[in-house]
């Protein structure tokens, strides 16, 4: 057993794959429980459904005490959004959310290489700093961050957010990323090993194609945080680097309290995360429950 | 998983015959960006916090500032307004993650059954979590709790309830309201894991010995499903401790201080106060309380996913 078997049994509770399903005896689909599942599933998305309703409609119809399901749409609130200036926002949220989510992985799958494959010793240590770092609440370093930034000309710079960012995910992708490198089959590396092959092609080679549906999924969770994030950006920018949140604040500042055109710029801010995480939702729900379900 | 244990350095090729010194460094190698940019990143700023927590600074007042030793910490536990929101902190946590909790793992054992739909069903339930949480409080703030306009209140009109104040009655329910919806499709995710691993050989036997399904639940389900539980509690607590989103977004901390959470003060005092040291205490204060509360959850998920090996 190795210095690092706590650690790695650890992992073994999420990590490994479940035990050979057996097939369930009872096959059949049963009715109650559908109909059960199926208001909660209703309930839950309510909210994302009326505020994607509401977007389509004109203010006197979204202001009703009898809320209306029937109504002719309009796209004018989109128009509306999108001729107030929310394109810069978008391209800020973009930049951030891409580049950091590149320089997490770039610094986390070596990292993650180097606890699980080829651990080093304090195995153990290391991921408990990683993770310790995601505890400490963030209000605290937020003054000296700002000082700093102040000091050094990166307020509301962009640049300035990539790198909080990638700070606030990195000890998530090296989680993530190490449940997904002790997945790579033992045999197979100490094939390698015997083959003599260089260590840079067992990881071209062997290694990667195992993680790298691993990299995509820690790579959405990435996107997803980066893209949601508020705090920092609301702290730390103002007219140049300002994200999709803050727009979405800005907006109903200047533009009052007006649910349609509100709810048209929630669904703008809102919508590309949404889109994503559906379309690869066994990624997120596999990097959510790091690498527990397949 | 135990299994992969580092190479042994015999099956080495013989090309590399560098000393073990080298060889840790070069082990080593692969993580120290990473390790240098999280402590550059993450731990220096909370240096800067200790030694500004011991300044007397106003940002409005350039050159105000001079070392004050312990008067802010003195001023942090003077402070009543602290220990408000101190409290509002652990009901918001605690309330949030556990009710999201019981949700989610009510939500998990309905999806961990066949019914017609399941796919899109989970689709829905996952979506809360995809939200900003910048665009969910909005979202509960005005077309969900509008005392007027509001469905919730439309659908209790029925029950004579047309008109409540949500937001001004409960602020601080109205905001954990909305975080629990985000955060129940994490737990149900977490639980689901838990539920999909659990072998369904054992589940058989039990239930061909003549075990009622509840006995099942209780003695083999919950048992196993324990320490997916705890992780999510801990991990769930990690995040909600330190929401601002929701915070800023729904109450503004208000009515007063009535809803506003640790996170919301110290950006309140800091950053519409001005006063550096002062939220400079207060964060060392919180930081404090998170290491101490922080190394027992962390241990538990530790020893809890350790189970038999040697734990802490």
């Amino acid at each position: 057993m190795m210095a690092s078997a706590d650690i790695a049994a650890a992992d073994a509770g999420l990590a490994t794959p479940p035990p050979q399903v057996v097939r369930r005896k009872k096959r059949g689909n049963s009715l109650p429980l559908g109909i059960v599942g199926w208001i909660v599933g209703i309930v839950f998305f309510f909210p994302v459904l009326w505020m994607v309703l509401t977007s389509f409609k004109t203010e006197s119809q979204a202001y009703t005490n009898t809320p209306s399901l029937v109504f002719s749409p309009t796209l004018s609130q989109y128009k509306t959004v999108f001729s107030s200036g929310i394109w810069p926002y978008v391209a800020n949220s973009a930049f951030a959310t891409i580049v950091s989510t590149i320089l997490v992985l770039l610094l986390a799958t070596p990292c993650a290489f180097a606890l699980s494959l080829r651990p080093v010793r304090r195995t153990r240590d290391l991921l408990f700093f990683f993770i310790s770092t995601k505890m400490l609440p963030v209000v605290a370093a937020i003054i000296p961050i700002y000082i700093a930034a102040r000091d050094l000309h990166m307020l509301d710079n962009i640049f300035t957010l990539v790198i909080l960012y990638t700070a606030m995910n990195l000890p998530i992708a090296v989680w993530m990323m190490r449940s997904f490198f002790l997945e790579v089959p033992g045999e197979l590396l100490e094939a390698a090993e015997m083959d003599g092959a260089p260590l840079r092609r067992t990881v071209t080679e062997v290694i990667l194609p195992v993680v790298a549906p691993g990299i995509a999924a820690t790579a959405l969770i990435c996107c997803i945080f980066s893209w949601n994030e508020f705090f920092f950006a609301v702290n730390l920018t103002a007219t140049q680097a300002a994200t999709v949140p803050v727009f979405l604040v800005g907006f109903i500042s200047s533009e009052g309290l007006y649910f349609a055109q509100l709810a048209a710029a929630a669904t703008v801010a809102t919508l590309p995360v949404i889109l994503a995480g559906w379309v690869a939702q066994r990624q997120l729900v596999r990097g959510l429950s790091f690498g527990a379900i397949k | 998983m135990t299994t992969i244990a580092p190479p042994v350095a015999a099956a080495r090729p013989a090309r590399a015959r560098p000393d073990r010194r080298r060889q840790g460094w070069v082990r080593r190698a692969p993580l120290l960006p990473a390790l240098v940019f999280t402590i550059i990143v993450t731990q220096l700023p909370f240096l800067l916090t200790l030694w500004y927590s011991l300044q007397s600074w106003s940002l409005v007042r350039p050159g105000s500032e001079h070392f004050a030793g312990f008067t802010n910490y003195v001023d942090v536990f003077k402070d009543s307004q602290f220990r408000t929101t101190a409290i509002n902190t652990v009901i918001m946590t605690v309330g949030t993650v556990l009710i999201a909790m019981v949700i989610g793992v009510a939500l998990a054992l309905l999806l961990d059954r066949k019914f017609l739909g399941r796919g899109i069903v989970r689709t829905l339930l996952i979506t809360p979590f995809l939200v900003m949480p910048v665009a969910g409080a909005l979202l509960w703030k005005t077309t969900m709790l509008d005392p007027t306009f509001g469905i919730v209140n439309f659908l209790l009109r029925p029950f004579g309830i047309g008109h409540f104040n949500w937001i001004g009655s409960f602020p601080l329910g109205s905001v954990m309201i909305d975080m629990i919806w985000q955060w129940t499709p994490f737990m149900m995710l977490l639980v689901l894991a838990g539920l999909q691993s659990q072998p369904k050989d054992i589940l058989e036997a039990a239930s061909t010995d003549g075990a009622r399904p509840l006995q099942i639940f209780r003695e083999l389900t919950l048992p196993h499903l324990r320490r997916y539980i705890e992780l999510g509690i801990v991990l769930g607590a990690i995040y909600v401790v330190n929401e601002f989103d929701a915070v800023y977004m729904m109450t503004q901390g208000g009515p007063g201080i009535s809803s506003a959470n640790l996170p919301f003060y110290i950006y309140q005092r800091a950053f519409l106060g001005f006063q550096v040291g002062q939220a400079a205490a207060m964060g060392v204060v919180v930081v404090v309380a998170t290491i101490i509360i922080a190394t027992f959850a962390l241990r538990l998920i530790f020893t809890s996913f350790s189970g038999t090996e040697q734990a802490a």
